[in-house]
């Protein structure tokens, strides 16, 4: 039995590929990003031509034809340097283009996953709304169909990516009926940017991701062809619960990389700064602290890598996928909370990179399901 | 147009503490991550650039242990057609003449119009290479390579070499030719996700001595001019001053230094 977990020189080299563009095209601009919060074109642009807004899909669809290992290294190597360049990768694959692949017909994929995939337009996911958050099932918006078209009415709040001006397309879930049984039918409808009905509010202003596009949709008789509909009718609520797991996976490895990033200042920081006459990082209480975020790290990023390789293996992984989400945001808490700490009052200025690896930790316990939800899937799996 | 490129795997040694290891020859590199050197990787863009407007193939050659593959497989990523690594123990220990022996063995068999080596490595520094590699080839060779225009003819260059304060000196070299890139030429490319799978496909012909028709004796340590004896860390204090004092007292000391040589 083969227990080396080490990568393969493809997924080496193309961690050092996205390494590389990350120090050298990103890295002399995350000063500016998290200052103004201006939308990163330029940077995500070039993601772009380098195929990292496709990673996992084929090539067929215009993605690079990797999978979903080789998207977790990508968007945990992007999050070592920005946390902000990272989930607007990550939404954009997991949630906005995710249901254009798998349950998208060839005409939808043709139409809207390539673009995606290519980086020519950048996709969205609206989920959450301001009474459905944890929630999900809650959803109040509504779609009814009238005359061969969708008639969507209401609102989604904390969406990524649906104002920039690369932004294409978002798909939401609507109630599009009432079943038998009393519940909801949930369904799955994407809206392209522009149609009437359909607005975009202003950005939020937000704690930290502060050059990543968070804004709240509003949907006034919003007229889209019955086309738009994702995969089958209800079958919204199981379709993004599906893409969930695939992006729990990637936000444990946002987690890692933003943890990774606060370590590497940590550790270079304790090597440098003296107190009493040596360098912090030999006293017990400083190198203790380290010893524990590097082990830390280490576990979360073997359980986001497991969850990965058991996607890519088509096997079940919802509960490896929310733990690997849950230990890893938990643990990036931990870790940029005492990289914080080993900066002494330095760590509490904007101007140092720890600052903002904090104030980036924070939402990973929150978007994508909160660590709540986390917990209360995984106790589902226990079978409680 | 056939393009041969060397590159060589170096140890990235700028933000790390380099200690000398227990046979004092050489340095402890157990911590230390490794990758193209500098002038290599821009060597390899130049190659690939040349490649894709006036058509041809693109060699990659490294002389060195199975991990210069990762090395060898980002060049073909990037680009490069074909590959080739020179593996034997009879290579250890050679100095840059000796290196160049056997790249000069591997190219000898290859059509070529223009090989690109980097200037300098990162790690020894010898900066010998692209010249030995020229004279034992028998084919003109610059070095400090900052610009390359093939003439019309497709038998010449026009390449401009870096001089002090970045000053550029033209020649115009015929092909076939060996150029030593400086960093800075162009902007090197990343590979894509794809090119990275297609590469991983390409085999990587491996050469001992003997495949090349070299004898042991010809090159490693035994075929070296020179040898390397021992490594020494710098010694601190003689050349550098360090001003002792609290912060006002040195800032004061840096001043008057300052002043005192004219540079503020
Ligand atoms: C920057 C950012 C980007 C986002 N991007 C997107 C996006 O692209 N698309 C999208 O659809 N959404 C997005 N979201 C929304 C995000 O997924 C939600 O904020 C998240 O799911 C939590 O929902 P909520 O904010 O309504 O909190 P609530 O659900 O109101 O939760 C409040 C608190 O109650 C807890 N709680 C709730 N129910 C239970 C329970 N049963 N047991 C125990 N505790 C419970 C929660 O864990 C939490 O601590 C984003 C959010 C942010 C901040
Ligand atoms: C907003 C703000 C307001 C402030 N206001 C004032 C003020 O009004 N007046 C004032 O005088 N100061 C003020 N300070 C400074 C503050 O008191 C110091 O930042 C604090 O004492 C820590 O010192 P330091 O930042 O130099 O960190 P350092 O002393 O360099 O500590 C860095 C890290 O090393 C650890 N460490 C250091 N020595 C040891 C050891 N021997 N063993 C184990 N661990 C060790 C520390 O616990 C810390 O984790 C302020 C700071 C801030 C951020």
């Amino acid at each position: 039995m083969k227990m080396l977990f080490e990568l393969d020189e493809e997924k080496r080299l193309f961690r050092q590929t996205v390494r590389d563009f990350a120090e050298q095209e990103i890295r002399p601009h995350v000063d500016r990003l998290w200052e103004t919060g201006e939308f990163p074109y330029d940077i995500v642009r070039k993601m772009g031509e380098l195929g990292l807004l496709g990673i996992p899909w084929p090539e067929e669809y215009g993605g690079a034809g990797g999978d979903y290992l080789a998207y977790a290294i990508a968007v945990e190597e992007l999050a070592r340097v920005d946390g902000s360049c990272a989930i607007t990768v990550e939404a954009h694959i997991s949630l906005g283009s995710a249901p254009f692949y798998y349950y998208g017909t060839e005409e939808q994929k043709r139409e809207w996953l390539v673009p995606l995939a290519q980086g020519r337009i950048l996709g969205s996911f609206g989920l959450t709304e301001p009474e459905a958050g944890s929630d999900a099932g809650n959803t109040k918006t509504r779609a009814e169909l009238k005359d061969g078209q969708w008639v969507i009415n209401g609102t989604k709040c904390f969406i990524t990516n649906p104002g920039t001006e690369m932004s294409g397309v978002v798909t939401i879930t609507a109630v599009t009926g009432i079943r038998p049984s009393g519940k909801k039918e949930i369904s799955n409808i994407f809206i392209p940017k522009g149609t009437p009905g359909y607005n975009i509010a202003p950005k939020y202003k937000k704690m930290g991701w502060h050059a990543s596009d968070t804004r709240e949709l509003n949907f006034v008789d919003c007229k889209v062809p019955e086309s738009n509909l994702i995969g089958k009718r209800g079958e919204g609520f199981k379709q993004f619960l599906d893409c969930l797991d695939g992006g729990r996976i990637a936000i444990a490895a946002l987690a890692v990389g933003t943890a990774q990033g606060a370590f590497e200042e940590a550790l270079r920081y304790a090597k440098e700064r003296v107190q009493f006459g040596q360098p912090i990082g030999k006293f017990q209480g400083v190198s203790f602290k380290l010893a524990d975020m590097a082990t830390e790290i280490e576990i979360a990023r073997n359980m986001a890598y497991k969850a990965a390789a058991m996607r890519d293996a088509g096997v079940p992984h919802t509960k490896e996928a929310s733990m690997a989400k849950l230990f890893a945001s938990e643990m990036c808490m931990r870790t940029t909370t005492q990289a914080v700490q080993i900066f002494g009052g330095y760590g509490f200025m904007d101007e140092y990179p720890v600052s903002r690896f904090f104030r980036d930790a924070k939402i990973l316990e929150i978007g994508e399901g909160t660590s709540e939800v986390q917990r209360m899937v995984i106790s589902r799996e226990l079978g409680l | 147009m056939n393009l041969v490129v060397c590159v060589k795997r170096v140890p990235d040694t700028a933000e790390s503490e380099v200690h000398i290891d227990a046979s004092g020859k050489d340095i402890d590199k157990s911590r230390l991550s490794f990758g193209i050197n500098e002038c290599d990787n821009y060597a390899v863009e130049e190659a690939i650039q040349i490649k894709e407007r006036l058509g041809g193939t693109v060699t990659v050659i490294s002389l060195g242990p199975k991990e210069n593959d990762e090395v060898i497989r980002m060049a073909l990523a990037k680009g490069g057609d074909e590959a080739i690594r020179l593996e034997d123990e009879a290579f250890d220990g050679g100095d840059g003449f000796a290196v160049a022996k056997a790249l000069a063995a591997a190219i000898k068999g290859l059509e070529f119009d223009i090989v690109f080596t980097g200037a300098l490595a990162d790690d020894d520094g010898y900066a010998v290479v692209p010249a030995a590699l020229g004279e034992l080839l028998g084919v003109p060779h610059a070095t400090y390579v900052k610009k390359v225009e093939i003439l019309e003819d497709g038998k010449r260059a026009k390449v401009g070499r870096e001089l002090e304060g970045g000053l550029l000196e033209f020649l115009e070299i015929e092909l076939p030719c060996v150029l030593g890139i400086q960093t800075g030429i162009n902007e090197p490319r990343y590979a894509s996700f794809k090119g990275i799978k297609q590469a991983a496909k390409k085999e990587i012909a491996i050469k001992s001595a003997a495949d090349l028709g070299l004898d042991p004796s010809e090159v490693g340590e035994s075929g070296s001019w020179a040898v390397l004896e021992k490594f020494t860390p710098p010694v601190v204090g003689e050349m550098a001053e360090i001003l002792e004092g609290d912060p006002e007292e040195t800032a004061a000391k840096l001043a008057a230094i300052l002043k005192e040589k004219g540079l503020v």
